[in-house]
């Protein structure tokens, strides 16, 4: 090739990658006063999509010019990624109902939320419906870019049938200390009722923690997040005690290294679980089972005990044009009558104040009755802390926890104290 | 003048670039520049129509590679994240910032050092597969169609599901420890740090043999029935015939599937991700993708995700040229 002609392909290369890069980028900000229709993200659940196809039903009905369509989360590897994704690319809906709050931080910086506070009435609204741990879903910078919308408290699930081929009594089964479930767990394993006592993933994600270490951690430290006053605590006692009561699990091959395929507890693999009132309708007919809080170290009583929530929230795009109606909807959505919808459908806690006493009447029936101990859990849950670098944090405390907890490739106090610092290094990075 | 026919490609290969050399010493070689060209023939050459038609190529490459790359270097060297359409946020230069942090974290030399022991195990084992097996196929005659689809199906079929049949296979309830028996490795293969980045190896080598296979059927076609009668006639065996005759006369495709399993392992992401639970057991299969992944978009820094992307298409890039190079000399 000569070289003018060279440089004509490398001129129509740069034109051809510059055009490229101009046709990037959707739509900026939307206004805050806008009404008009706009689209909602519901998660893939089935019973979720069902309440929210309820929902959006009522309010089209008395809002014909402000219509709603909802559409399922479109499909990802997970659905942080896939609403990180959208923010960049200016493609959000208007509401997302399905907003974890580890990923909030990461969407903030990314200029990607409106602060609901800012909404008319808003701090009040978010502030009365959920009460005092409202404020553990507030952001640093004082705003909550985040609607408390419902948690999954994790619990203890226990299949009664096993337990009792394993000589221990169902009804009373004293999983409430380290000792006890281990006990317990050896029980199990060797009276031959079950091949492991319990089966969490033992998988190198970040949010695995959420389910074996965090709930754990959250009950032994009396209820705080991994992160007190700008201090990491991932080395703390509480920590400690958590990972050192699961590698006990490990070392004794009462809970297996490897991932199960499938429900190890729905498939009797597994005598107990870490589960959220979820776990009601999918094991309520197929198993026969008992539900205690997570075990702390020295046994505190079952109303003192916090677990981590597994919330998901409810975030607005700054992108959404129609924001006034968006705050509306979100509001709607958000109602008593909304929330007992939600609770009687799906299971899952509504973030009220206090979500036994509010619905007590459903509760007390015999559809809600296997519900009552995930509302009594409900409030007393810890949230994943609201900083900076959180899924990063995640990930550090998760490598940490697979090396030393589940593989025992190095001491357990040693691995800890070297996450804690690099967790404490993530909070403290300008 | 059969005997001569692997040498053919080389040859036409010769010819043509010695055709190309010529056509360049023509324009450089100190003569004026000919009449009567347009402008549009000075900037495009001769035929500004071929240029029209590699155009839609060139807008396919410049989109999908070309702008990608670009973006990743310019975001390798800044504080870079992604931000919502409108904010306005400052990505200040940072020089080598992002390549000193992924150069100096311990994760990312295991990563490489996962790949590599990936690379070792993988691109051998899948060149001596696919050609032994494309042999064989192409000397049978019965099921040859059947074996050939058998093949290919595992190479055209979602990663996802095969990993959910390789689960049941390796797990360590799994068929392959239940034929072991005593034998069956403890930990089971994809809990064993020495043995899950192997399992994943060998995994990816089936899952992909199919397409290397129809590359090395293809390239015996080419391979004159006249060699291998001389060499039977000179006393040559089977296995004389298959390293005397075989594997010479297939050696541009071995080097083409030499680089393409090279570039192929070494982005390796879907089974360390779902195989070993992300990159497991502690780290022992974590892949550099699987960390950029981890890296750009759960944890929300691409720039350090594009600073290892960039070390990543440095590294391959240079192995590549590297297995050219040996692949050649040989020949």
């Amino acid at each position: 090739m000569r070289t003018s002609a060279r440089w004509g392909a490398v001129a129509a290369a740069v034109l051809l990658t510059a055009t490229t890069a101009a046709c990037g980028g959707g739509q900026g900000p939307g206004n805050p006063q806008g009404r008009g229709p706009i689209t909602i993200w519901l998660s893939n659940n089935e019973q979720e999509v069902a309440w929210g196809e309820e929902q959006v039903k009522a309010w089209n009905a008395a809002h014909p010019d402000q219509r709603v369509t909802a559409q399922q989360i479109p499909a990802g590897k997970s659905s942080e990624e896939v609403i990180g994704a959208a923010i960049a690319a200016g493609t959000t809906p208007c509401l997302i109902y399905n907003t974890s709050p580890a990923a909030v931080p990461q969407f903030v910086k990314q200029g990607g939320l409106v602060p609901l506070d800012t909404m008319p009435g808003g701090e009040d609204y978010i502030t009365q419906r959920t009460g005092q741990a409202a404020e553990q879903y507030r952001s640093p910078d004082g705003h909550f870019y985040q609607l408390p919308w419902k948690s999954n408290p994790v619990m203890v699930i226990y299949n009664k049938t096993l337990f009792a081929k394993a000589g221990l009594d169902p009804e009373d089964p004293q999983l409430s200390t380290y000792d006890d479930v281990l006990a317990a767990s050896e029980k199990i394993v060797s009276s031959g009722a079950a091949p492991s006592a319990i089966w969490p993933s033992p998988a190198s994600q970040f949010f695995q923690s959420w389910f074996d270490m965090y709930p754990l951690y959250a009950a032994a430290s009396g209820g705080q997040q991994l992160v007190v006053d700008g201090e990491a605590q991932v080395d703390s006692q509480a920590a400690l005690d958590a990972a050192g009561f699961w590698r006990q699990m490990y070392a004794k091959d009462l809970s297996p290294k490897e991932a199960y395929t499938g429900d190890a507890f729905a498939d009797g693999k597994a005598a107990m679980a870490m589960v959220g009132p979820w776990a009601v309708s999918v094991y309520g007919k197929d198993v026969d089972w008992g539900v205690v809080p997570v075990p702390t170290p020295n046994g505190e009583p079952a109303d003192q005990v916090h677990t981590f929530s597994d919330a998901k929230n409810v975030s607005l795009p700054v992108a959404c044009q129609d924001q006034a109606t968006a705050w509306d909807f979100l509001q709607f959505t958000t109602s008593a009558d909304a929330d007992r919808a939600l609770l009687t459908e799906t299971g899952q806690m509504p973030m009220r104040a206090d979500v036994a006493r509010t619905y007590a009447d459903w509760f007390a029936s015999p559809d809600g009755a296997p519900y009552a101990p995930f509302a009594q859990q409900a409030a007393r849950t810890v949230e994943v802390p609201n900083v900076k670098n959180s899924v990063e944090i995640w990930q550090d405390v998760r490598n940490a926890w697979t090396g030393s907890v589940i593989f025992g490739k190095e001491p357990v106090d040693s691995a800890l104290r070297d996450a804690n610092g690099e967790v404490q290094h993530l909070l403290e990075v300008p | 003048m059969s005997a001569l026919t692997p040498a053919r490609p080389g040859s036409a290969s010769s010819s043509s670039a010695s055709g190309r050399g010529s056509t360049t010493t023509s324009a450089s070689d100190g003569r004026p520049p000919r009449r009567g060209l347009t402008g549009l023939q000075r900037a495009f050459g001769r035929h500004p129509i071929g240029v029209l038609l590699a155009l839609p190529y060139a807008v396919f490459l410049a989109a999908v590679f070309a702008y990608p790359v670009v973006l990743a270097a310019w975001m390798s060297v800044h504080d870079w994240f992604f931000s919502a359409p409108g904010v306005e946020v400052d990505h200040p230069f940072v020089g080598f910032e992002n390549y000193r942090q992924v150069l100096t974290d311990p994760q990312v030399h295991q990563a490489f050092l996962n790949i590599a022991v990936f690379l070792v195990i993988n691109v051998p084992l899948t060149v001596a597969l696919a050609l032994v097996l494309a042999v064989a196929l192409n000397r049978a005659a019965r099921g040859r169609t059947f074996f050939r689809v058998a093949f290919y199906v595992p190479y055209v079929t979602a990663s996802v599901a095969l990993v959910g049949v390789w689960l049941f296979l390796l797990g360590g309830d799994g068929v392959v420890n239940s034929l072991l028996g005593p034998l069956a490795p403890d930990p089971s293969w994809l809990v064993n740090s020495s043995l899950a980045m192997p399992s994943i190896a060998g995994f990816v080598a089936w899952k992909q043999l199919g397409f290397f296979v129809l590359l090395y059927l293809a390239a015996l076609q080419n391979v004159s029935k006249d060699l291998y009668e001389a060499a039977s006639m000179d006393g040559a065996g089977r296995v004389r015939q298959f390293f005397t005759v075989t594997v010479p006369g297939v050696r541009t495709t071995t080097a083409l599937v030499v680089i393409l399993a090279t570039i192929t392992g070494a982005n390796l992401f879907t089974e360390p991700y779902l195989l070993t639970g992300g990159g497991g057991p502690d780290g022992a299969s974590t892949s550099p993708v699987l960390l950029m992944y981890q890296l750009g978009i759960e944890q929300g820094n691409p720039d350090t995700a594009s600073a290892l992307g960039i070390v990543l298409v440095v590294l391959v890039g240079l192995l590549v040229l590297l297995n050219r190079r040996l692949l050649r000399s040989e020949s």
